[in-house]
C-alpha cells in the first residue's frame, strides 16, 4: 500500500544542539529516559487531551525545536509532578517541560491569556487584580483595604518592578 | 507566644478569599502562634505560569521574597501550595547552586538586598500544624466538633516533588486526613484522591475548559464516595474546585480551606471566616 500526505511516514532530523541547550538549562536527567510511558499513564492531563508526556520527552531527547516549541501541548501540563513521582529513572520530567515553556516564550510562543496574568504580576506584584469588591469584604472582615503586599507600597513596587527590568522580563513578555 | 513566623500571603487568597486570610490569622492567634507580615511580599512568583515563562525572573522575584523573610529572622508560613512550592523550590535551587545564588544577588543589589541562603525555613501552614503544632494542641482548642465526611484534597506541591519536600508519602500521604479527623470531620477515601485539580501550570489560565474537565472528574469522584465537604490547603485548588461548580451543572459540594474549617471548630465567628466570596454555600 503506498501511503500519501498525512499518512506518510516522515524521518524527522534530530537536532543534537538543541536537545544539548535542554540539559544545560538544568534538564541533566533528559537521557536518562527509555521510553517506558509510566509518565503518559499517570497524566491526568493526558486523560482529557492529545498531551502524551512520553512524546515530548523523546522529541526533547531529539532536539525537534520546530516540534516542541509551538505546540498546544507544552502548555497541558498543570505541573502536577505525578509522572516525576512515578518515573523509574528518575527523570525530572516537570522541570524540562518548564525549561521547553521557557523557550518557547523566548521564541514567541505565548498565549495572550498568560501575557496578561504576567503583565498583572509585574505592575501590580499580584497574577489577580484586587477589584474594589474585594477591598469591600477585606474591610467588612477587619483586614486592611489593601494587603500588606507590594500592592500597597509604592516603594516595594517599584524594586519589584526594577528587578523585571534587569531581567528583561518586561520586554519578554511585550509589556511596559 | 512561643512560635513566630512570616506569613506570607501570595495572590488569591488576600484579593479573592479573604476569609482564607482572616481564618489564618485567627486560628493562629488562637494557638499562640504568632505571625508576622511580611511587608512588601509579591507574588511568590507563581510556579505554573511565571516559572513557565522565565525561570531567571521567577528565582529573582522569589529569592527577594525570601530576602525579605532573612531580614526578619523568620521561617515563612505559606497557606498555599502554589506559594509553598514556589517558594520552597527557590530555596532548594539556591541551596544546591551556589552560583545561582551569586546571580540572583546581583540583581538584588540593586533593590538594596541580598539573599544569605539556609537562614530560614518555608513552610506550608498544614506541616506547621501538624509538626509543632501537634494533634493534641489542636484538640484541646475545639469547641465546636464538626461532624460530616470531609473530602480532603492534598492539592500537588504540598508533597510533591517528595524527593525534596519530605513531609509525607506523595501517594497516600496522611497528614491533612488527621489534621481534618482532628477537629471532628470523618477523611473519606475517593477514587483518584490524590489528583490535581486541574488549575495548575497555567492550565485554568490558558485552557479553563480543560481544567474544568479534570475538575469535574475530581468532583464526580466526590460525589460518588459521599463527600459532603472537599477541604483543601490551597486557595487555588480552592477557587477551581468552587468556580467550577458555578459552569458545571450537577454539583454542589462546599469548599472550605482547613483554615476556615478549624475557625469553626475553635468557635471563632463564623462571619470572619467570609464565606460569602464562596460561589457554592458553606452551611456549616
Amino acid at each position: 500500500m503506498i501511503l500519501a500526505g498525512d499518512e506518510m511516514a516522515t524521518v524527522k532530523e534530530p537536532n543534537p544542539a538543541f536537545a544539548e541547550s535542554i540539559i544545560k538549562a538544568g534538564g541533566k536527567t533528559l537521557n536518562l529516559c527509555y521510553q517506558c510511558g509510566t509518565c503518559t499513564a499517570s497524566c491526568p492531563s493526558g486523560r482529557q487531551t492529545a498531551f502524551r508526556t512520553r512524546k515530548l520527552i523523546r522529541k526533547a531527547q531529539l532536539g525537534l525545536k520546530e516540534d516542541i516549541l509551538p505546540s498546544d501541548d507544552l502548555w497541558m501540563c498543570t505541573t502536577c509532578y505525578t509522572c516525576v513521582e512515578r518515573c523509574p529513572r528518575q527523570v525530572d520530567i516537570t522541570d524540562i517541560i518548564m525549561i521547553l515553556r521557557n523557550f518557547a516564550v523566548k521564541e514567541g510562543y505565548m498565549a495572550e491569556t498568560h501575557k496578561k496574568t504576567a503583565s498583572s504580576m509585574m505592575n501590580t506584584g499580584h497574577t489577580i487584580p484586587l477589584t474594589n469588591d474585594y477591598k469591600e469584604m477585606r474591610k467588612r472582615l477587619g483586614l486592611s483595604e489593601q494587603p500588606p503586599t507590594v500592592l500597597g507600597d509604592p516603594k516595594a513596587l517599584e524594586d519589584w518592578k526594577k528587578i523585571m527590568q534587569i531581567t528583561g522580563f518586561d520586554k519578554l513578555i511585550g509589556g511596559k | 507566644m512561643t512560635e513566630r513566623y512570616a506569613l506570607f500571603l501570595g495572590c488569591i487568597a488576600p484579593l479573592r478569599y479573604p476569609g482564607i486570610e482572616k481564618a489564618t490569622r485567627e486560628v493562629f492567634k488562637a494557638l499562640d502562634v504568632e505571625l508576622v507580615d511580611l511587608e512588601g511580599a509579591g507574588c511568590c512568583p507563581a510556579p505554573g505560569v511565571i516559572r513557565s515563562f522565565d525561570q531567571t525572573t521567577w528565582l529573582a522575584l522569589a529569592a527577594r521574597n525570601l530576602a525579605l523573610a532573612e531580614k526578619k529572622g523568620l521561617d515563612i508560613i505559606t497557606i498555599c501550595n502554589g506559594c509553598f512550592g514556589s517558594l520552597f523550590d527557590a530555596a532548594h535551587l539556591l541551596h544546591e547552586d551556589k552560583q545561582k545564588v551569586k546571580e540572583v544577588n546581583k540583581i538584588l543589589k540593586e533593590v538594596g538586598l541580598e539573599y544569605v541562603g539556609d537562614k530560614i525555613k518555608v513552610r506550608h501552614f498544614a506541616d506547621v500544624l501538624h509538626k509543632d503544632i501537634g494533634i493534641e494542641r489542636i484538640k484541646s482548642k475545639v469547641v465546636n466538633p464538626l461532624n460530616f465526611k470531609a473530602a480532603v484534597h492534598y492539592g500537588c506541591h504540598f508533597a510533591k516533588p517528595s524527593k525534596i519536600k519530605q513531609l509525607d508519602d506523595p501517594e497516600r500521604p496522611s497528614i491533612l486526613d488527621e489534621l481534618v479527623e482532628a477537629v471532628g470531620p470523618k477523611s473519606i477515601n475517593y477514587r483518584d484522591k490524590m489528583m490535581c485539580c486541574g488549575a495548575g501550570g497555567g492550565l485554568r489560565t490558558r485552557a479553563n475548559e480543560i481544567a474544568m474537565k479534570m475538575t469535574e472528574e475530581k468532583l464526580a469522584n466526590v460525589k460518588k464516595a459521599g463527600g459532603q465537604f472537599i477541604v483543601d490547603v490551597c486557595p487555588f485548588c480552592h477557587l477551581q474546585y468552587d468556580r467550577t461548580q458555578k459552569d458545571v451543572p450537577g454539583y454542589n459540594i462546599p469548599v472550605i480551606h482547613l483554615s476556615q474549617l478549624y475557625g469553626l471548630a475553635f468557635g471563632l465567628p463564623r462571619e470572619n471566616m467570609g464565606f460569602e466570596s464562596h460561589h457554592v454555600p458553606v452551611n456549616l
